[in-house]
Formats: C-alpha cells, sequence, structure tokens
C-alpha cells in the first residue's frame, strides 16, 4: 500500500471548519462506544485527558505509562503556562489572534486548519480545568490572572505559580482516576510499549514488556492512541525527563507511520547552563523570568568582571537592542539563537563562556524582593539548588538547551496517521506548532487533543470499523512478540565493553553540534557519515547486564539508544533536505543579511513527511503542500 | 571528593537484601546524588555488575519519582528531592547510607525502588471532582477569592513522592491524603463530593496499610513540596464532620 497523506481538512471558512466537521463527524449511540476497545500509550496530559474523556464517554479503554504512576509524567514539569484565547485582561487578544500568533510564531510551517482548531478550543480547556478544581493564580477579586508570554504582545497565559503542568497534570489524573475507579479505563503502569501490531495496513495493538517482571504480552483493541511525548533527548542532554524516549513512535514508524518534519527540534533559551561532564539533564527556567528579567551580556569580548561590576553602558542588552517592541519576550527559536550569537562573538559569561545573564534587579528595584519571590520563588529556589548562587543577588546564567519537539508522525486533521487506527496526540504528533512552538502552547495541545478533538473524531474510524477488533491470537500479533522478544536476546546477547549510557552521551553530542541551534550541509553530512559507525559499534560492544526477567534499567535503556542511534539519521537527513532555514530549524546557508532565519516558501511551504523502507535502505521524503488561505506569508517580525 | 556509599541491593521482593560497601571515587561537588550514583554504576558495569536500580525520572524536583532514604532521612539532606540533592552538602570522606523508602505499603521492586501505587489507589478512591468534560462553565464565573486559591495551590503542590509515609515511625500516609483533601475542599468547585472524599479515601489508607498520625511531625520535615501538617488537621476535622453525618 503505497503512503497517502491526506489531511482531511474540512471544507468551509477556517472559523466554521471545526464546528462543522464536529457536525459531520460520526457517531457512536452511547450503548455500543462499550463494544470499542481503545489502547492509549502514555498518559501525560494528551494520553491521561484522552483516556479519560474516552472512558468518560462510555468506550472501553486501556491505558499504559512507563512511569510508576500517570502522575509522573514530564508534562508535571512543563512551569510558565496554558494559553487561552480568553480575552480576560481586555487587552486585545481573541481566537483569531491566538491563531495567528501560533501560525507566525511556528514560522508559517503549520497547518491553519489545525491551528485555528486549537485556538477555539483553548477557552473551553480552561473552563474545564477550573471545573477539575486546577487552582490558578487569582485576583483578590477572585478573578483568573494572566501573565505574558514570547511571541505574543497580550496577557493569555495562565498559570499556577511555577507549577502549571503540575497542576493541569494532576487535573488530568484525577480524571483518569475517576475513570479507573468507574471500571471504564484499565490502568498499566511500568508497562512500556515496546511495538505496534499492524493488521491490513490497520492499526490494532501494541507489544509491551512489562517493566518489573519482563513479561511480553500482547494487547489488541480497535484502534490504537499514542501520546508518548517528544524525541528530545536523542540530544542526551535536554530538559526532557531521563525516561523521555522516542521509542513507540519510532517503533510505529518502522511499522508504516509516516514521521513529519523530524528535523524540527525547540532550543529553549533560558535554561541553567551546563556544569560538567558528569551532567546527566538540564533544567529549565520558565520562560515567564521574561516577563521581569533582562536579558544582557558584556558589550566587550572577554570581559570577565562581576556582573555588578559592569555598567550598564557597558552592558548589551541585545534582545531588547535587536527586537525592540518584542525585547526580552522575543520567541525561543529567536532567543535562543541570539544567545548562541552572542556567545559565540566571546561575550558569553560564565564556565566556557556559553552563558548570558537573565537579570532581575531592575525589577526587584521597581517592583520589591517580596512581589519577585511571589512570581517565581520557586524557581530562584531551584537555581540555587543547582549552582549554589543566588539570584536574587546577582543575575541568573542560562543557556540555551534542547526543550521540545515540534515534529512527529504525521496526523490528519482527524489526529490520525497515515496508519487507518493509529492516532497520536500531544507532543508526540507534528501538528500545530509548525517549526516553531511558542511559550504555554505545548499544554494547551496536549489537552486541545485529548480533551476536545480526540473524543470527536475518533468515531468517524471507530463507527465503520464495528466487530473488526482480532483477537491476539492472530499471526501479526504472534508475529510481532517474537520480533520483540528476538530484538531483548539481541541486547543482552552482545555483552560488550562500552555502557549503554556511553553511546547515548556519543550521539548527543553529535547531534548537538551538527544538527543543534545551527545546521549546514557540512556538519549534517558528516553526521550522517558518523552515525552509522557508532550504530555499528554499538551493536558490537554495548554492555547490557541481567536477564529480562527482572527490573532491568540498561535493557529499557538499551532499546531506546538503540532507537536513537537510527533515529538521530532521520532527524540529520530531514535538516538536510529542508533547504531553508524556518523556526528552530537554523540552516547556516539561509539566513538574511542580519542572521535571521530565511525561509523559501516556494520550494518548502509543505510538510515532510518521512516513509520507512527498511533496514539500511535510505526512507522516501512525502510531501504535504500547506496551503495558506487567511494568512498571508510573511517574513517574520518581532522587531 | 571521595566517598564510601552502602548501598541496600535486593534482587527482588521474594529475595533477602543487605547493605553493600561501594567506593565513589573523584566525584565533583556539583554532582547531583542522583549523577554520583550514574558514576558509580558505570563503575560497577566496567567492572561486569550489575548497576544499582534506583527509580529518577524529570531529576528536576517535580516528578516525585526519586525515593531514596539517605542516611536514615526520606530524601537525604535535601530542601527538596533525591534529585535536587548536591555533592557540596557532602564532606570529602564522608560515609554514607542509601536505602529504599521503607513502608510496608510501598513493596520492594528491586535495590532502591519500591511500588507506590497504593497512593494511586487512594486517589482513585476519592481524589477528584466529578467534572464532566463539556459540561464546564465560564472559567471567571467562578470567583475564587486569591487567599483560598493560594490555600488551594499551597496543598495541591504535593508531588506523591511517599517520603512522609516513609519518615513516619507509623507510616502514616494522612500528610498526602491531607494535600488532596485540603486542596479540592479549599475550592468551591470541591465543595459538593467533599464528604464523599474524605470518606472514600481515608478508608482507602486504612485498607492499604497506612498507619495514623501521632503528631510526630516527621512527614513535614521531610517534604519536598513543603506540604504543611495543618493539612492533617483539615483531614480530621473534615472526617469527622463527614462521619457525623454520616451517621445522622
Amino acid at each position: 500500500m503505497s503512503l497517502t497523506l491526506d489531511p482531511k481538512i474540512p471544507s468551509g471558512p477556517l472559523e466554521q471548519k471545526w464546528e462543522r466537521h464536529k457536525f459531520e463527524s460520526k457517531l457512536i449511540n452511547p450503548s455500543n462506544k462499550r463494544k470499542f476497545e481503545i489502547i492509549v500509550v502514555g498518559t501525560g496530559l494528551a494520553g491521561a485527558s484522552a483516556a479519560a474523556t474516552l472512558g468518560e464517554l462510555g468506550y472501553k479503554v486501556t491505558a499504559f505509562c512507563f512511569q510508576d504512576s500517570p502522575r509522573r509524567a514530564h508534562s508535571i514539569a512543563a512551569q510558565g503556562g496554558i494559553n487561552a484565547a480568553k480575552n480576560y485582561q481586555n487587552d486585545g487578544d481573541s481566537v483569531h489572534r491566538l491563531f495567528y500568533d501560533t501560525i507566525k510564531g511556528g514560522d508559517f510551517r503549520a497547518r491553519e486548519a489545525n491551528v485555528h482548531r486549537l485556538a477555539e478550543v483553548s477557552v473551553s480547556i480552561i473552563d474545564h480545568c477550573v471545573a477539575l478544581g486546577v487552582p490558578f493564580a487569582r485576583e483578590y477579586g477572585g478573578l483568573l490572572d494572566n501573565r505574558s508570554f514570547g511571541g505574543a504582545q497580550v496577557s493569555r497565559t495562565f498559570y499556577a505559580r511555577g507549577q502549571t503542568g503540575q497542576q493541569l497534570l494532576l487535573g488530568a489524573y484525577s480524571a483518569l482516576n475517576r475513570q479507573i475507579a468507574a471500571g471504564t479505563v484499565e490502568m498499566h503502569s511500568r508497562t512500556e510499549m515496546l511495538d505496534l501490531v499492524t493488521v491490513d495496513g490497520h492499526a490494532k495493538g501494541i507489544v509491551t514488556r512489562n517493566m518489573v517482571t519482563g513479561e511480553i504480552k500482547s494487547w489488541a483493541a480497535d484502534c490504537v492512541i499514542m501520546a508518548t511525548g517528544g524525541y528530545g533527548n536523542v540530544f542526551y542532554l535536554s530538559t526532557n525527563a531521563k525516561g523521555s524516549n522516542v521509542t513507540a513512535t519510532y517503533r510505529a514508524y518502522k511499522r508504516g507511520a509516516a514521521f513529519a518534519n523530524p528535523c524540527y527540534t525547540q532550543i529553549h533559551p533560558t535554561c541553567i547552563p551546563v556544569a560538567g561532564d558528569h551532567q546527566s539533564k538540564l533544567t529549565l527556567m520558565s520562560e515567564s523570568l521574561r516577563n521581569d528579567g533582562r536579558v544582557w551580556v558584556p558589550k566587550n569580548k572577554g570581559d570577565t568582571r562581576p556582573p555588578s561590576q559592569i555598567p550598564d553602558s557597558e552592558r548589551d542588552y541585545y534582545l531588547e537592542r535587536k527586537y525592540p517592541s518584542f525585547g526580552n519576550l522575543a520567541p525561543r527559536d529567536i532567543s535562543s539563537r541570539s544567545a548562541k550569537e552572542v556567545c559565540d562573538e566571546g561575550r558569553g559569561v560564565g564556565p566556557g563562556g556559553l552563558g548570558v545573564y537573565l537579570d532581575f534587579a531592575d525589577s526587584i528595584k521597581r517592583l520589591g524582593e517580596a512581589k519577585i519571590r511571589e512570581r517565581y520563588g520557586n524557581l530562584f529556589d531551584m537555581y540555587h539548588q543547582i549552582t549554589g548562587e543566588n539570584a536574587y543577588e546577582m543575575p541568573m546564567r542560562i543557556f540555551p538547551a534542547v526543550h521540545y519537539t515540534m515534529g512527529g508522525l504525521w496526523v490528519d486533521y482527524n489526529l490520525m496517521s497515515n496508519l487507518p487506527g493509529l492516532f497520536v496526540l500531544g507532543e508526540a504528533n507534528f501538528s500545530d506548532h509548525g517549526a516553531n512552538r511558542l511559550g504555554a502552547s505545548a499544554l494547551m495541545q496536549g489537552l486541545a487533543d485529548g480533551y476536545f478533538v480526540i473524543p470527536y473524531t475518533i468515531g468517524n474510524y471507530l463507527a465503520p470499523e464495528g466487530g473488526k477488533r482480532p483477537t491476539t491470537d492472530h499471526p501479526a500479533f504472534k508475529q510481532t512478540e517474537a520480533d520483540v522478544r528476538a530484538k531483548i536476546q539481541k541486547f543482552l546477547s552482545i555483552k560488550g565493553k562500552r555502557s549503554v549510557e556511553s553511546f547515548h552521551r556519543e550521539l548527543g553530542l553529535l547531534m548537538w553540534d551538527h544538527c543543534g541551534m545551527g545546521r549546514s550541509e557540512k556538519s549534517l553530512t558528516r553526521a550522517l557519515n558518523r552515525i552509522p559507525a557508532l550504530r555499528q559499534e554499538f551493536w558490537e560492544n554495548a554492555n547490557v547486564p541481567g536477564e529480562n526477567e527482572s527490573l532491568n534499567g540498561s535493557l529499557e535503556q538499551a532499546g531506546r539508544v538503540a532507537d536513537y542511534l537510527e533515529f538521530g539519521e532521520l532527524m540529520c537527513l530531514d535538516a538536510l533536505k529542508r533547504n531553508e532555514s524556518c523556526g528552530g530549524h537554523f540552516r547556516e546557508e539561509y539566513q538574511t543579511p542580519d542572521g535571521e532565519a530565511q525561509r523559501d516558501d516556494e520550494h518548502f511551504a509543505h510538510v515532510a513527511a518521512w516513509e520507512y523502507q527498511g533496514e539500511n535502505k535510505p526512507p522516501i521524503r512525502h510531501v504535504e503542500p500547506l496551503v495558506y488561505e487567511n494568512v498571508k506569508l510573511a517574513t517574520r517580525s518581532y522587531k | 571528593m571521595n566517598l564510601h556509599l552502602k548501598v541496600w541491593r535486593q534482587k527482588n521482593s521474594e529475595t533477602k537484601g543487605h547493605l553493600v560497601d561501594y567506593e565513589a571515587r573523584n566525584i565533583p561537588e556539583d554532582c547531583s546524588f542522583l549523577e554520583m550514583l550514574d558514576l558509580v554504576n558505570e563503575d560497577l558495569l566496567s567492572r561486569g555488575d550489575e548497576p544499582i536500580a534506583f527509580d529518577h525520572d524529570c531529576r528536576e524536583g517535580i516528578c516525585g519519582m526519586c525515593s531514596l532514604t539517605i542516611n536514615g532521612i526520606p530524601h537525604g539532606p535535601s530542601e527538596t528531592t533525591t534529585c535536587q540533592l548536591y555533592m557540596r552538602k557532602f564532606k570529602d570522606g564522608a560515609t554514607i547510607y542509601i536505602e529504599p523508602f521503607r513502608v510496608g505499603a510501598f513493596p520492594l521492586l528491586r535495590d532502591l525502588a519500591v511500588n507506590r501505587s497504593a497512593f494511586d489507589r487512594i486517589q482513585q478512591a476519592g481524589g477528584f471532582i466529578s467534572a464532566r468534560v463539556g459540561a464546564a462553565q465560564d472559567a471567571n464565573s467562578i470567583l475564587v477569592p486569591k487567599t483560598d486559591s493560594d490555600h488551594a495551590m499551597e496543598a495541591a503542590a504535593c508531588i506523591g513522592c511517599g517520603a512522609c509515609a516513609a519518615a513516619c515511625p507509623n507510616a502514616s500516609a494522612m500528610l498526602f491524603v491531607g494535600a488532596k483533601v485540603t486542596h479540592l475542599g479549599s475550592l468551591p468547585q470541591g465543595q459538593p463530593e467533599r464528604e464523599r472524599r474524605v470518606l472514600a479515601m481515608v478508608k482507602k489508607m486504612d485498607e492499604e496499610g497506612f498507619g495514623n498520625c501521632s503528631n510526630y511531625l516527621e512527614c513535614e520535615a521531610v517534604c519536598p513540596a513543603e506540604i504543611p501538617v495543618t493539612v492533617i488537621g483539615q483531614l480530621n476535622r473534615d472526617y469527622s464532620l463527614a462521619l457525623l453525618k454520616d451517621n445522622l
């Protein structure tokens, strides 16, 4: 079956597409819903909200997560907030403005219809989360409070201290718990999806490994929803949790699901700089800090004076200088690249010159330390624990770090991949952020997909599929299960000398240097030459101790790193074939005279989706043209 | 810096465990505690031993997955979680005891990893507001005074790590349960199910084998999310009132 990318965008005016689509979508009557079984893999914001909502509607849901509880998913670490076009601040916000900001923020590489729907349902998300008891910040009058985020000139971000992701996830977790108690959702934690099972080209189940006992098991269903997050850990060092991985989506790709725009990665501008070789992860300092913090470096190269001794006249507040209308709230890709630029010029601060200052002195003077403490206290505490420095007294040192991946499995307007029956939600899909995601939009998208989109669109696939659910006795399950077992045995029989961790570190550094904030034909070609050799060494010399039948962290890690070693190549290939710069994808050959990303709309206003062709065979690049009927493609300007 | 470690090793729940001595050498001060264990594990691997199993995920103090008892204290001398503990808190040459969270209701899985699904089951019993998707009114139509909202947030910050129960001589989970009861009970949206919630959660807590509070306050001392012990007072108050009403 040849791969087709039909986005299935409903006809009609942009503002009416979603309403019309909801009306035209197929319904399943309440008593029939319980005859359908749905698998949900991953129970972060998108997965937990989907599982809870589908369970509430009466479907029979089986959900899986690799953590010890759904409450641990990495959505929990999102700090700053969630966007919604409520216009509670009376500052000119609207659904259309959120839509436009998101399309523009994504550097005109996202689908109009999807993004408009996201902006529309954003308002319902806030209503629903408040109903669930999410303790958003309030004003004294009892109304909800808002703050600003990058890429927007309105205050539309709702927040719960610096722990918005935690509170939203715990809200979705509580909704999920209610359905588990009601018996509509069966939850399996510490269970990792290791493969997707397709029957006659449809996704009809998965194979999992119980991470405590090692049991390999098949699960059949009418359809499969994957909400398994992003692949930022391909870089080894990122702000992702240690367990976040590409395995579920990559193995679905190997079973025929198209992988879209893998080169789109978001490098977050405000993270704590790397301290040494021992470092296992990077910690984000929320973008919300840029509401009150000013970013600067010394004007002169090699200025090693402590920040307090550098007078204002010798400081370069480069974001305010280059982007006066957005200033310190320029979008993430632009802020990160500017930080790299000043560090490349030798004006970076801290060890190795890989850092810039984020300074709160002016805000503390203006608002008082107490106000700053109330707004960001937990972030300042975290910064203190990690660096041993007090940011109330001296500026924070920050540096960009890998944070989010806009690419993911290709999905249509129904959030279904090209494999019928496989739905992909949240960060795991590619759909709404184009080439750069705006701050506070990940939480919005995860919950939009789970609470408000999939419950409507899933019927379009399920309604005609009644009674077609296979059992796990089907040969496709037996075969996939055998493949999974064989792979595990292969890991355990390498018995090499080098730890899996060291392969991951080496790949990560290679990706950061060659496919990171700046990429070029030269660097990408070099990476594409080096990755296969590293992969070969892995399969010959990786040390995976122990056995399958116990809790074995090395074995889990081996599976994930083996996938990164293939996926990294796909990322570089995608970056190499996109001969333009857009959003987070900055090809050094394609820039304007003043160093901004230069798009090529004539040749690249499209989604690139890759089709797997088999081991060591080059994948095929397919294209979904992006049609803009409502916005005019423009050079993104934040000046 | 160099450290002497005494680490709890146990293959699984069926076998017996014991403390094993390890030397951690050339550990940078800027290393986190878990990164120090990563280095020890690399060393073990290179010598053909199996690495020490421990739970961890976000490594930024919010997911609640890391769960070590360090020198007898859950999360050790960290101001928050184990993952946010840095080696600069220790002296060169120190001996460090590393054990799992020890609670009867948290069965051991391997080495330092335990099963905390009892906490999930308590939440499933009633730690929610029954709000159907699509049924909510406009968010600003529910006015919540800032003080109530802040109070709810303070309790809602619980990360579900289980240190409270691990620190308590009675293995009580009342700080954990009290946090959820206080969070939802402080908000207007949480009122309709307030009594059902507290009765169901306490019942489940007892069934899971957690003990009762007898005011040692160890839970508050170790809580990485700074949940105040006053939530236990709130829990007791809500529970008594609900029980009384239930019996009327």
